[in-house]
């Protein structure tokens, strides 16, 4: 049955000081590109899984960011990692990159905290040994 | 004169060749009972064929002539070869030596070495010249590769290698005995001959250049052969624990995969000969688009496979796994063969184990197929739906051959699973597998074609499917080569991009060529077919930003330009989204250009 969102939904009020940002923190150290979001919704209009549920990224995405946790660890197990949203989205932001830390992050599972070098060599240095 | 058969001086030999002997013995039977029931049926099912035939001659070829390297760079091949198959011959030629002089028998020690315990022997037997001479000169060709090797240290440009590995410390300690095994050996040679005056040609030429120093004596020769000795026992012991392992366990390696073993998705026996099948020569750095055009080089198939081997990084292993475009070149260069892909993968789903979470796709169940008896299952693809130009086009294809189809994913797409097995969601990309299979088996379609190469790859490996899996571009190519569709050539000049997961993966380079051939005129990249360059947009990697991918993508554009086209070919939505932006000159899939030209047979 669709649901056209006329039921009463709950609050939505926001208390800045509950809120923990560890994660979030976490998370934009693993994936920069988490705060170049704009909201455009590209990637939910992309997605795949969207056309059969209401997943929604850019929903989790702000979600995640107002720290309500409830029920998003089973929303993101609907994505299929197909990474259109990536191609799709106009900032650059790595989607999948975010779901899966997302999701570890959410799973409590050590994340490494690692990334790739960030500087980008020019093409003609290089090629030295060892 | 040294008549007695033994001296102390053997003793680091054999305690080398003991140790070597036992603990090889003992790794490798505790790796073959770590192969899986698959592995095990394999092998008792091929064991008793002709198989080892092929994998003798692989063996040789691989292992003592290295045919793949030498393929790559001619003096890189020489050097492996001077050091494996002169080393190899050195000991067959020494063996034979030993057994002429001591037709009873004699231990171990004396064919190594025949010079000290048998100094008189090259004297007293005018046919034993003939055998001095040939050690002497396969002294010579194995020293000319340590020579080579030595070289390469210091500037490895000539012998084709932009990087070397940087190789740990038990590695280089290991190199460094095996470097001092040949001079040693000639040192020691040349030290018994200033004595007696045995030997080949050139030990019995150093060995008058020591007599006449003044260093003819018997305490030298004693120390030069206890060096020698020392040398070649300390290889044999480290050999155990650094890449010199890969000597003997490549044999073992050729063996099983003539046996037809593959490795699984799970770590077991069968990977561990793999992880020490590799000789990290680090051919499969300077391939590497991560280290071409980022210049990372910490995570390339020798690194990862190091990582994995060693038990102390360990640690490791998750990042370097994980930051790979998994786009295969390195195993398109790995002379050893190694499927480092595969093993990537399996360190990305042992870490994925906690949150792959299979439950999330019951939305799925109410997917109901489309009764195709007759008919062709068309999957486009996620990717495609970015593209539509390719999924319009291969419906005019299959309108003007007057093939019935089923559009399988025209509204509702289900991703093949392939993204989420590349890293390493096995139990979900399992769940999207059996759905895709459901719907495939139940619509009763005769025929699948894909659009995309990711679910190409994925339906041809992974699915079991029972009927005929095609990539467009075989599908276009098998109606032109039929007569089915007639096109017409038009004067563009196209250059054709392969798309790894469709060349590599799958091994298709000819059929999208013969498709471009029979419309355009097909012009020849510098790097194409197997060595073929990533676009960068592979969803192998999670862990690139834009810029980084966009600095894959342009190294790839420019290659593709190079030639002057008109317009750039490609055989993959992924690719094509990639290229789309990159420059004026437009992008097109083969479908594309295909439906553009075809001849509609009423006009």
């Amino acid at each position: 049955m669709k649901k056209f969102g006329f039921e009463i939904s709950k609050g939505r009020q926001l208390n800045f000081d509950e809120m923990k940002s560890e994660k979030v923190e976490k998370l934009l150290e693993l994936v920069p590109s988490y705060k170049w979001c704009i909201g455009c919704g590209g990637c939910t209009a992309a997605c795949s899984a969207a056309g059969f549920t209401d997943f929604n990224i850019r929903k989790i995405h702000t979600a995640f960011f107002r720290a309500q946790y409830e029920g998003l660890d089973e929303q993101l197990n609907q994505c299929m990692l197909c990474g259109k949203c990536l191609l799709v989205c106009p900032r650059g932001v790595n989607t999948r990159s975010l779901i899966i830390n997302m999701r570890r992050i959410l799973a409590n599972v050590d994340t490494v905290t690692w990334r790739p070098q960030r500087e980008l060599k020019s093409k003609n240095e290089g090629g030295n040994n060892e | 004169m040294n008549s007695d058969n033994f001296h102390l001086f053997v003793l680091p030999f054999c305690i080398g060749v003991l140790f070597l002997l036992i603990f090889s013995v003992w790794k490798y039977w505790r790796w073959i009972r770590g192969f899986d029931k698959l592995q095990r049926a394999k092998i008792r099912k091929n064991i008793w064929t002709w198989r080892f035939l092929p994998a003798i001659w692989e063996a040789f070829r691989e292992g003592l002539l290295h045919w793949r390297i030498t393929k790559k760079n001619l003096l890189l091949g020489y050097m492996h070869r001077s050091l494996a198959f002169g080393w190899f011959l050195l000991i067959v030629v020494g063996a034979v030596q030993a057994r002429l002089a001591f037709p009873d028998g004699h231990p171990l020690w004396i064919a190594i070495f025949f010079n000290y315990f048998e100094p008189s022997y090259s004297i007293d037997f005018p046919q034993a010249e003939f055998y001095a001479n040939l050690m002497d000169a396969l002294l010579i060709y194995v020293l000319s590769g340590l020579f080579l090797a030595m070289f390469k240290k210091v500037w490895s440009r000539p012998l084709g290698m932009k990087r070397t590995t940087r190789h740990t410390l038990m590695d280089r300690v290991a190199k460094f005995a095996l470097w001092c095994i040949f001079p040693f050996r000639l040192l020691s040679e040349a030290a018994t001959s200033s004595l007696y005056g045995n030997g080949g040609f050139m030990t019995r030429w150093l060995g008058n250049v020591l007599s006449s120093m003044g260093v003819a004596d018997p305490a030298f020769e004693l120390t030069c052969w206890m060096l020698y000795s020392i040398a070649l026992g300390t290889f044999f012991c480290l050999m155990p624990f650094s890449r010199y392992m890969h000597i003997f366990t490549e044999v073992f390696l050729i063996y099983f995969r003539q046996l037809g073993v593959r490795d699984s998705d799970r770590k077991t026996g069968y990977t561990m000969f793999e992880l020490s099948a590799c000789s990290r020569c680090g051919i499969c750095i300077d391939g590497c688009p991560m280290n071409r055009e980022l210049g990372i080089v910490n995570m390339q198939g020798v690194y990862m496979l190091q990582s994995v081997r060693n038990l102390e990084l360990q640690k490791n292993a998750e990042p370097i796994a994980e930051n790979c475009l998994m786009c295969d070149r390195c195993v398109a260069d790995c002379p050893v063969n190694i499927d480092l892909s595969v093993i990537r993968r399996q360190v990305r789903i042992k870490n994925k184990a906690a949150i792959d979470n299979k439950n999330g796709y019951g939305y799925l169940r109410n997917v109901q197929p489309f009764n195709s008896i007759g008919r062709v299952a068309y999957f486009g693809g996620c990717m495609s739906h970015l593209t539509p130009g390719i999924s319009h086009s291969m419906e005019a294809i299959f309108n003007a051959v007057g093939q019935k189809y089923w559009y399988m994913d025209k509204d509702e797409t289900i991703c093949c699973g392939r993204p989420l097995l590349q890293q390493g969601f096995e139990n979900q990309a399992f769940e999207l597998r059996r759905k895709n299979t459901e719907m495939i088996v139940n619509s009763k379609a005769t025929m699948l074609i894909t659009s995309c190469p990711i679910c190409y790859q994925s339906f041809k490996k992974e699915y079991k499917l029972s009927i005929p899996v095609m990539h467009h571009t075989e599908y276009i190519n098998m109606l032109i080569e039929s007569g089915k569709l007639k096109l017409r050539k038009d004067d563009r000049r196209v250059t054709y991009h392969d798309p790894c997961e469709l060349g590599r993966g799958c091994g298709i380079y000819d059929q999208p060529r013969n498709v471009l051939k029979a419309t355009t005129t097909l012009l020849k990249t510098k790097e194409e077919r197997e060595h073929s360059l990533c676009c960068g947009f592979n969803l192998g990697n999670p862990l690139l930003d834009l810029e980084q991918q966009t600095a894959i993508r342009n190294a790839a554009r420019d290659n593709l330009l190079a030639p002057k086209p008109d317009t750039i070919a490609t055989a993959c939505p992924m690719c094509k989204k990639a290229f789309q932006h990159a420059d004026n000159v437009p992008v097109k899939d083969i479908a594309e250009i295909v439906a553009e030209n075809i001849i509609k047979p009423n006009n």
